[in-house]
């Protein structure tokens, strides 16, 4: 069974609490942000897309209630003076229960369906209990708080990892091939995504809160009961979606009417504007496309340039070149910032990433070389759109999966200061929020917000 | 800043040839023009830029000023600006070219001659009247029809008015005496190429591609009297100096009329086996190969006839009924060629649509060919080395079995 | 050009269709009998054709760029560029060129027949290096057709000369003249070409009307994709004929009656009276998913009031007329003032003027990968817009009739972020307005 993406929005409520969504369906991510009626932000959810953009949209959404409600159980905890010392402390630690809470449930599911795919195969089904046994020993440590959060969130990325790195151990230690253990993974992944289980706040949040609880310091009866009537508060006043809007690149999948669809142009050009009211240009590299983008000092668009049908230069590029070197996309980044000089990269055809790659690695390159020469070539594309859409004038925000990439980021920094710094007393400023991924959803929640007649930015208060 | 230029020994010993291309080198592919900017230094006058793949340099120099041929950036410029003016489908080197002008490279040329060379170099006129209101800017409409009283007389009417204009520029308006003077000039050099020419013909192992390349291509860039001085230094030197042949192939390379491939793909064909024997590189300073000047015809009309009479047969230009194919047939025959590279830049529409009418022509003939696209900054060299070189084998093989 | 694309759509047909649809069928019956009737036939350009001067000979025009566009439409071109690709014709090339040349390597037509072998290629060569090459390559092919080359100078200083125009004169009497009285065996009729002319200044009369109804709100016409059909007569066999002032008279009528009503044309959703956006176009259109682009424009409500592709055959509204009373100079200005023909700032200028005389709210900017003539400065045309008329531009890219390079998703994308900024602008400038006078 698969969500239909026509079951949104899940709750019917006519009474609630009043929220406005934006979703935003990306290429390799979809997004979704909740805000409340005074623009400010409730909650965030992340998904991969998958093939599967209904479920991607729905897990995202549904990510973001589950954040919007922490948060508001945050601020219903931080009213109460009794609790209000005890938040910054409670609140991770709330969350980092419920996560621990939705990793055990997909691991059970993900435990479960492997064994029915093993079923009869008795080497292989022991190899899987012994590679189950430990991811679950494993889980519990992963999200006890003395550990950093696992960088990529997403329960494919972070289970199928610990999964991986066990099976080649334990594959060898019983003479199990470790393709056929990694096969019943990759054929269990898809389904354990595709299959319907409550991860909801409402039906998980009194067992993390009792979790947490119970890990926070001596429990005391009078924080515990002025937490469980907060929650209590929280549960009885559901969320209720007054509007939610949609874009990116699977906006046109989303059951919305047509004024509830916009283009992640403009929702990319009014969520950066509400994140740093002063930029005047957004440049936004993703998976597969590259947009230049200039607002006015409301956040309109008033002009944008995309790259052409060719993807090159874009996030995926990053993608095929981790690929090549057998890395994660993620370690691109921080190996280029190693460079002690940058191999001239021309062309950033991800048809030819390959073959110059392997051209430059052949004439003795480093890797780091020729990965911070990559970066720049990514960025000398972004560069040329930014200058057919208008240049860079004042603040510039750089949005998208790429802007996390500190490589990336050092790149546009340095070619904006060379084609556009001249002359200045001081560097143009560029932004980059730490959570620049969501800043189409962003802007699509504040679309949302703002109606139907969908009206220019105006006197919204902005975070 | 303006770094000297030395185009002449300095020493009394004779310079070897590579020392030459290798001053040649720095002269020619210096994106910056400082030889150009050295030059109106030293004589307070004005140069005029010209685009491939023709600009009629000796009313140029006949009105005092120094004509230079902009090729491109080449591998030598990162291009950011120009791609906003250039979509993907479109060859580089209108892209470079407009780089380097906003950079500010051109600042140094004082005017711009575009000829019609293709829509792209064409439009690119209009682009510089836009966004450089303050140079002169020509568009040189070649004719195609070729009468005497039609075509020949349209065109030497242009190149008058081109002369008046560049005259008010300079104060120096050319009559016919001083362009007699300055063609003389120039068929001085026309002459020394076409030695050049033909020791590569004779003993193509004394004058590598790359070193011949260079030498031209400074020509773009120097007067053209100390152009002849360098091409004169280098036949000697080239002829005394001490080369053994190799077991090459020797071929003709045909379609970089406009934009120039990097100097490190006409190296790799040479290592992968191919002696260049001949070339339309570097077209814009050697369109017209021939003598200019004419018994008894005047200055301007010997330069308009040379046009329509004696300029190469190129894509360019319009020749009906296969004039280019049987050209190229014999071309291969008097320079003794075993084969033809058809090099063109990726997204030419002339070079690119004239290849399968060449190819026709030369299986016709029995001449091996084989093909490639490249642009100014193509980096990927392998693939070239590769193909080459097995072009290259196959024409030895052939012609040895034969 | 074809009408293949109203026949999919339940979409009244009105008189004007029917009979141009009657007027272009008649015509290439005539093409395919030409062997058996013996009529000759010459092969020319769109821009800068010499109708008239044809006609005045009996001889059959036939113009390749047509032909390419119509294969489109009919989903053929694919294929026959693949042919021209196997041929050895790179990828990168114009893919008009290809796809005529495909077609008659297969042995095919536009409408399915093959056309008759030229008995002259007539090279008018106006604006487009391109055409040169095509006519090389076509000679390859019929090695027998006599070929006359006429060398339209380019506009680059935004003005004809009497030198330019005394080139174009001198190579009409003594190129073209006399490769037509050699083909067909007749002496130039000078008073018939007179006739014709006369005939052809009442169609563009009519003609200009048609478009400049794009002015009206709502406009009454499609001045982009719809003008692609009130263009096909004029710029193609029909000038100087009675088939075509008849023809005209009819478009003129109904847009005029159209206007009156307060109806918007008719598109591939239907007639669209409500228009929300008004916009100019530069380009030429996509020929391989023509429809499905309209579409796009319908769907948002957008109409095309002018575009620069409809004067590719001449800039009749800026007051060019054919002139009996001096036909060689007519026809040579009318080559010289083809809107192929103009320099990029003259360009420029005409599509500002269009967005201030038609009112538009915006202006876009269509892109193809095989015309260079048209695309190679487009850039800077719409930053240079953008500035002289206040007004933002979109850029959209694809191609002539390659189907490879029509990225709807792509397109879609940027066409429907283009109309929500112009609303969400109007929206914002509406709102200041209100701020200033409450």
């Amino acid at each position: 069974m698969t969500y239909a993406i026509s079951d949104m929005p899940p709750r019917a409520a006519t009474h609630g609490f009043p929220c406005f969504v934006g979703i935003d369906l990306g290429s390799t991510t979809s997004k979704a942000v909740v805000l409340d009626e005074d623009g400010r932000i409730l909650g965030r959810g992340i998904t991969n897309s998958r093939s599967n953009y209904d479920l991607a949209c729905r897990i995202a959404r549904d990510e973001a209630f589950v954040d919007a409600q922490m948060t508001r159980l945050a601020r219903e905890l931080a009213a109460d003076p009794v609790v209000e010392p005890h938040v910054s402390v409670l609140r991770p630690s709330v969350e980092r229960s419920f996560r621990y809470r939705q990793h055990v449930r997909q691991l059970a599911t993900l435990r479960r369906v492997c064994f029915e795919l093993a079923a009869g195969q008795g080497t292989l089904e022991g190899a899987l209990a012994a590679i189950f046994d430990e991811m679950e020993r494993e889980a519990e440590t992963m999200f006890s708080g003395l550990r950093p959060r696992p960088s990529s969130e997403f329960f494919r990325d972070v289970a199928g990892g610990q999964f991986q790195a066990l099976a080649e151990k334990i594959a060898a230690e019983r003479r199990v091939p470790f393709e056929t253990v990694v096969g019943v993974l990759d054929r269990a992944m898809p389904r354990v995504e595709n299959e319907p289980d409550d991860l909801s706040f409402e039906g998980n949040a009194r067992d993390a809160l009792g979790r947490a609880l119970g890990r926070y310091a001596k429990r005391s009866d009078v924080l515990s009961a002025a937490v469980s009537a907060a929650l209590d508060r929280v549960i009885a006043e559901p969320p209720f979606v007054v509007r939610s809007v949609g874009t990116g690149y699977g906006r046109a999948r989303l059951p919305f009417p047509k004024e509830q669809i916009r283009s992640e142009i403009l929702c990319h050009g009014l969520g950066a504007h509400a994140t740093f009211p002063q930029t005047r240009t957004v440049l936004d590299i993703g998976g597969q496309d590259t947009k230049a983008v200039q607002v006015d000092a409301d956040g309109v668009v008033t002009g944008f340039q995309m790259n052409d049908r060719c993807a090159a230069g874009c996030g995926r590029y990053l993608g095929y070149v981790a690929d090549e070197m057998g890395l994660g996309v993620h370690e691109l980044g921080p190996l280029a910032a190693q460079a002690s000089h940058r191999v001239r990269i021309s062309s950033t055809c991800t048809v030819f990433a390959g073959a110059e790659l392997r051209d430059r690695l052949a004439l003795g390159e480093k890797r780091e070389d020729i990965l911070a020469g990559l970066h720049r070539a990514i960025l000398l594309r972004a560069m040329s759109l930014l200058a057919r859409s208008g240049g860079v004038r004042e603040e510039l925000t750089f949005t998208g999966g790429v802007a996390s990439n500190q490589a990336a980021v050092a790149a546009l920094r340095e070619l904006v200061d060379e084609h556009y710094g001249e002359g200045r007393s001081e560097p143009l400023r560029i932004n980059v929020s730490p959570d620049s991924i969501f800043t189409g959803a962003r802007g699509a929640a504040l679309f949302a917000l703002r109606g139907p007649a969908a009206g220019p930015a105006r006197g919204e208060k902005m975070s | 800043m303006a770094t000297p230029v030395s185009t002449q020994s300095t020493s009394s010993a004779p310079r070897r040839p590579e020392e030459i291309a290798k001053a040649c080198e720095a002269i020619a592919f210096d994106v910056s023009f400082a030889p150009v900017r050295a030059w109106k230094e030293r004589t307070g006058r004005k140069a005029i830029g010209f685009l491939p793949i023709y600009g009629p340099r000796e009313i140029v120099t006949a009105a005092g000023m120094l004509p230079v041929a902009v090729m491109g950036g080449g591998d030598r410029v990162e291009i950011v600006r120009g791609d906003a003016y250039f979509q993907s489908y479109l060859c580089q080197l209108p892209r470079s070219t407009i780089e380097l002008a906003l950079g500010g490279q051109l600042d140094v040329l004082d005017g711009m001659l575009f000829p019609a060379t293709c829509d792209v170099l064409r439009n690119l006129s209009g682009m510089w009247r836009m966004s450089f209101p303050d140079k002169l800017v020509r568009y040189l409409d070649f004719p195609h029809d070729h009468r005497p009283l039609v075509g020949m007389r349209f065109w030497e009417n242009d190149l008058r008015a081109l002369a008046h204009d560049l005259g008010a520029l300079s104060g120096i308006v050319p009559d016919e005496t001083a362009l007699a003077r300055s063609i003389a000039l120039y068929d001085e050099n026309r002459a020394l190429l076409a030695s050049l020419d033909a020791l590569r013909v004779e003993a193509p192992h004394r004058a590598p591609i790359a070193e011949v390349y260079a030498l031209v291509r400074a020509g773009a860039v120097l007067p053209v009297e100390e152009h002849s001085v360098l091409v004169r230094e280098y036949i000697a030197a080239a002829k005394a100096a001490d080369r053994a042949p190799r077991d090459h192939a020797r071929v003709l390379v045909v379609g970089a009329f406009c934009e120039q491939p990097p100097i490190g793909l006409l190296v790799t064909l040479e290592r992968a086996g191919c002696y260049v024997v001949g070339d339309d590189l570097c077209l814009a300073t050697r369109l017209v190969g021939e003598q200019v000047a004419t018994e008894g015809v005047p200055p301007f009309a010997s330069l308009a006839r040379a046009w329509v009479e004696k300029a190469r047969p190129t894509a360019s230009r319009y020749l009906p009924n296969e004039e280019k194919g049987r050209w190229l047939v014999d071309r291969c025959r008097a320079l003794r060629a075993d084969g033809v590279v058809l090099a063109a830049p990726s997204f030419c529409d002339p070079a690119l649509l004239e290849q399968p009418m060449l190819q026709t022509a030369l299986d016709r003939a029995g001449i091996p060919h084989t093909c490639f696209k490249y642009a100014e900054n193509t980096a990927q060299l392998q693939p070239i080395y590769e193909q080459a070189g097995t072009f290259s084998d196959s024409i030895r093989l052939f012609t040895e079995a034969a | 050009m074809s009408t293949r694309d109203t026949e999919g759509g339940h979409v009244p047909k009105e008189p004007s269709m029917i009979k141009q649809k009657e007027l272009l069928s008649a015509y290439y019956d005539r093409l395919v009998a030409a062997p058996q009737t013996g009529q000759k036939v010459v092969y020319t350009f769109v821009p800068g054709n010499l109708t008239e001067l044809l006609l005045a000979f009996d001889v059959l025009p036939v113009l390749p760029e047509i032909n390419a566009l119509q294969s489109a439409m009919r989903g053929r071109s694919g294929d026959f560029i693949a042919e021209a690709e196997r041929a050895g014709h790179s990828e990168d090339v114009c893919s008009y060129v290809k796809c005529d040349l495909g077609m008659l390597r297969a042995k095919s037509g536009p409408t399915g027949k093959p056309l008759p072998p030229p008995d002259l290629l007539l090279l008018s060569y106006t604006g487009c290096f391109t055409f040169m090459k095509w006519f090389e390559l076509l000679k390859q092919e019929f090695p027998k057709a006599e070929v006359a080359m006429l060398h339209v100078p380019y506009q680059a200083d935004g003005v004809v000369t009497p030198e330019m125009r005394q080139y174009v004169l001198a190579q009409l009497r003594e190129e073209v003249v006399p490769k037509l009285e050699r083909i067909t065996g007749k002496k130039l009729d000078e008073d018939r070409l007179r006739e014709l002319m006369e005939k052809s200044a009442l169609a563009e009369d009519d003609f200009v009307a048609v478009l400049e109804a794009g002015k009206k709100k709502p406009s009454p016409i499609d001045g982009y994709f719809g003008a692609v059909f009130y263009i096909a007569p004029l710029f193609s066999a029909f000038r100087g004929t009675d088939d075509g002032v008849a023809y005209y008279r009819l478009l003129r009528e109904e847009v005029e009656q159209r206007a009156a009503e307060g109806r918007g044309p008719i598109t591939p959703l239907g007639q669209l009276d409500d228009q929300r956006i008004r916009l100019v176009v530069e380009g030429p259109p996509c020929w391989t998913s023509f429809r499905e682009l309209w579409s796009m424009f319908a769907a948002e409500k957008a109409v095309v009031v002018a575009s620069t592709y409809c004067k590719v055959g001449g800039l009749y509204d800026t007051g060019f007329r054919h002139d009996p009373r001096r036909p060689f100079d007519s026809l040579a200005d009318y080559c010289l003032g083809c809107y192929t023909n103009l320099s990029l700032p003259s360009r420029t200028d005409l599509v500002a003027r269009y967005v201030r005389e038609y009112q538009a709210d915006g202006f876009l900017v269509h892109s193809v990968k095989s015309c260079n003539s048209f695309s190679a400065g487009q850039l800077l045309m719409l930053r240079s817009l953008e500035k002289k008329t206040g007004v933002p531009g979109g850029f959209l890219e694809s191609d002539l009739v390659d189907p490879r390079y029509f990225s709807g998703a792509n397109v879609k994308n940027r066409l429907e972020s283009y109309f929500q900024m112009l609303l969400a602008r109007r929206g914002a400038a509406a709102e200041r307005a209100a701020e200033v006078t409450p």
